[in-house]
């Protein structure tokens, strides 16, 4: 794998290829992660989505997009994806289509869809071999809805549909593994925070065969609880605190991007969970010391099992 | 043009070969599922340039189907009964695309009881989706109606995807001879698909399935997509006329079978109208004024064709193959609302049958003439009714008693 151009952040496009307007809410940590991923991949592309808070990226008669959209459902855009990339190379094989006029097929869904509804369909694109990218812009519940908990929310966070004393009970499903298990060209965890990290791994990614699959971690100001001016702050405390780990799936192996600080150096997981409302059960009225270690231990136990 | 002995879905697939399709997204179902086999052959022999993908389910298929035809390329699929209602959310939403292409449904009816016969509930599932509905009676007519289909979808004043139907078992099994036409008329019936400017090339973007922001853009599409299916009515006319000049057949919107003096008329579709001809030709060696009138196109209804067709006519045996649970017949009701408005209207009398692939007997034909002269001649229209017979309740009786016993036994077990 060659060296990335990308070195450091002022390497980044400073002009955008996604237009400004958009009608997500202020603080949107998922937009952020969109943009960067619209920088590298450049204008031919095709966008296929699932439904979510993106759907409404495009609402008639405006695009932010200066590639082409289409917006499917809610369980099957890696199926659009396949029936937009098979009929591409149709077209080009036939000579109907220019090969400079082929387009990159980018699927756009959310967590809701990526670790539940729309599995069946990505597995299944990934099986064939579907020459795609897939970014899934992980808010951690079912955004558009009101945010309701998905596989993907975290263990105790209070979501519109867990709103008892000790939060959300289950815990978060790991879709990474479940993806790379799949052994695609690309799996990789990113944050729209780390632009750096992010810019590098669709560079690296892009023009690779096959599937190429990105979880993009998105503080979500509506459905966590914090002021729209923290999402950074949220994002970056995310990777800091080892609670979100930056890593990539490649030539059958997992390496990590981006190693938090070892413990007893690295910042407790509740500085991370004590800015966002949907944690603040967790420290209110009374400490839940309980429950607040447990985590700990979770994150802990993970950085621990990967050095 | 060659004469084969073709099954249903062999002359489906000959329809897809013929109209040289590029691409068609699969999934397998029973009775559907030779169409698929038979293509997936004929690729590998390199008879078919095309590209057929297996999903993993019907719902992907029907999403792949219309997001290759919205990227430029003629696609067809097929698939029947669980599997068209499992792909139901996007067999709306790709007729919203104006995404066209042909699927074959081959009927069969839904669960629960599970089954494999056929009947017409599938189909009428997706009756007010935005894909029209071709229905058909015969293996020719088959073959026929997919390339039918393409010029009816594919026309700029319709823009729409195409159901072409027939019935499982009865149609898709049955060996029947078929012209196949020759290569060069059929590329001359249908040239290759031109999706103009709404398809997906770079330097192009174009935004497809997008979200609207109230109800004044929302009705203003949806109508506009009706007002499209409607021009198919006319398309239909000027597309089976070029048909008959290249190939010989003539294919009406409604098929009318020696209706002209027809005092009584069965109204009804798919492959059982055969059935009704036969009883029809029968009644007629005797001297019963009856004929056949045979929606073809079911979506858009051809509401004036089937008008004219039934002016003068003294009674209607409207036989469903097919019930909307909680009201009845579906063709019952679009023919009422068809007549309605029409002055010295015949009389409508609303028949049940061949549910679940149950066979309509040649005595209950002659039984349903019997039952609508009496309409006519006392005026009152009886209560809707299902075809099923004494010999055959007894038996379900038979049947019902020794369920019983079994699941007493089962309960002494335990
Ligand atoms: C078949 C279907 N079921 C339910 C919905 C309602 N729905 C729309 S968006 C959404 C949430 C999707 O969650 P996620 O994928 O995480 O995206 P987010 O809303 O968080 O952006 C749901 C449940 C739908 N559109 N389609
Ligand atoms: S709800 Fe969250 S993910 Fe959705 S647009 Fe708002 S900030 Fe973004
Ligand atoms: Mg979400």
């Amino acid at each position: 794998m060659k060296e990335s151009s990308l070195k450091s952040i002022k390497d980044l496009p400073s002009t955008h290829v996604l237009g400004p307007g958009t009608p997500t809410c202020a603080g949107c940590g998922a937009l952020g992660a969109i943009k960067i991923f619209c920088d590298i991949l450049g204008e031919k592309t095709v966008f296929v989505n699932a439904a979510g808070c993106m759907t409404l990226l495009t609402v008639y008669p405006f695009t932010p997009f200066k590639g082409s959209w289409i917006y499917t459902a809610m369980a099957s855009a890696p199926a659009g994806a396949q029936g937009v990339r098979d009929a591409l190379d149709l077209l080009i094989r036939k000579g109907r289509l220019k090969p400079e006029e082929d387009l990159k097929v980018v699927v756009l869904t959310g967590d809701g869809t990526a670790y539940g509804m729309g599995l069946s369909s990505t597995s299944s694109a990934i099986y064939r071999g579907l020459d795609f990218i897939y970014i899934c812009y992980d808010n951690e519940g079912y955004g558009n809805t009101g945010h309701q908990f998905s596989a993907a929310t975290p263990h105790a966070a209070r979501t519109a549909t867990s709103k008892g004393p000790e939060g959300y009970q289950r815990y978060k499903k790991d879709l990474f593994a479940i993806w790379a298990a799949h052994r695609p060209a690309y799996v990789a965890t990113v944050a729209g925070t780390e632009p750096l990290d992010l810019a590098r791994k669709i560079e690296k990614a892009k023009d690779l065969k096959g599937s190429k699959l990105f979880i993009a971690f998105s503080p979500c100001p509506t459905g966590w609880y914090f002021e729209p001016a923290k999402t950074i702050e949220v994002g970056k405390l995310a990777v800091k605190t080892g609670v979100w780990p930056l890593k990539e799936y490649i030539d059958g192996k997992v390496a990590h991007t981006k190693v938090p600080l070892p413990k007893g150096k690295r910042p407790l997981v509740e500085e991370y969970l004590k800015i966002q409302g949907r944690f603040a059960h967790l420290f209110s009225p009374t400490r839940n010391e309980n429950v607040l270690e447990k985590i700990q231990a979770g994150v802990d136990a993970y950085w621990e099992s990967i050095v | 043009m060659i004469r084969k002995l073709l099954t249903g879905n062999g002359a489906a697939a000959w329809g897809a070969r013929l109209a040289r399709v590029d691409y068609i997204p699969a999934f397998p179902i029973t009775p559907q599922t030779e169409i698929i086999e038979t293509i997936a052959h004929w690729i590998g022999e390199g008879r078919m340039d095309s590209r057929m993908t297996t999903l993993e389910s019907e719902h992907s298929m029907i999403t792949s189907a219309g997001a290759a035809a919205t990227t430029g390329v003629r696609t067809f699929t097929a698939t029947s009964s669980q599997g068209l209602l499992y792909g139901m959310e996007m067999i709306y939403t790709v007729a919203g695309w104006r995404a066209p292409f042909v699927l074959v449904n081959v009927s069969r009816a839904l669960s629960a009881p599970i089954t494999l016969e056929p009947d017409h509930n599938d189909v009428l599932a997706a009756r007010d989706s935005g894909f029209l509905q071709i229905h058909c009676a015969t293996c020719q007519e088959v073959l026929d109606s997919v390339l039918l289909a393409y010029r009816l979808g594919e026309d700029e004043k319709v823009r729409l995807p195409v159901i072409v139907n027939l019935d499982g078992f009865y149609l898709s099994f049955t060996r029947e001879p078929v012209e196949i036409p020759d290569d060069a008329k059929v590329d001359q019936f249908l040239p290759p698909y031109d999706p103009g400017e709404t398809r997906f090339r770079a330097g192009d973007p174009i935004s497809q399935g997008v979200a609207v922001l109230g109800g004044s853009q929302y009705s203003y599409f949806r109508y506009e997509t009706h007002l499209a299916s409607l021009n198919a009515l006319e398309i239909f006319e000027e597309a089976s006329k070029e048909f008959e000049e290249l190939f010989g057949r003539s294919y009406q919107p409604v098929e009318s079978y020696r209706t002209e003096d027809a005092e009584v008329i069965f109204f009804m579709m798919g492959s059982f109208a055969t059935k009704a001809k036969d009883a029809v030709d029968r009644l007629r060696s005797v001297g019963r004024k009856v004929g056949l009138l045979r929606p073809r196109l079911l979506r858009p209804f051809p509401a004036k064709a089937i008008v004219r067709a039934l002016a003068g006519k003294k009674g209607i045996a409207v036989i469903d193959q097919n019930l909307s649970l909680g009201k009845g017949g579906i063709l019952h009701t679009e023919l009422c609302s068809a007549l309605y408005s029409m002055a010295d209207k015949p009389v409508m009398v609303s028949f049940i049958g061949g549910l679940g692939g149950r066979d309509i007997t040649r005595e209950e034909f002659y039984e349903m003439v019997a039952v609508t002269m009496k309409a006519i001649e006392t005026g009152e229209v009886p209560t809707p009714r299902l075809l099923y017979g004494k010999e055959e309740l007894i038996q379900m009786k038979g049947l019902q008693s020794i369920a019983k016993v079994e699941q007493r036994k089962g309960r002494g077990k335990r």
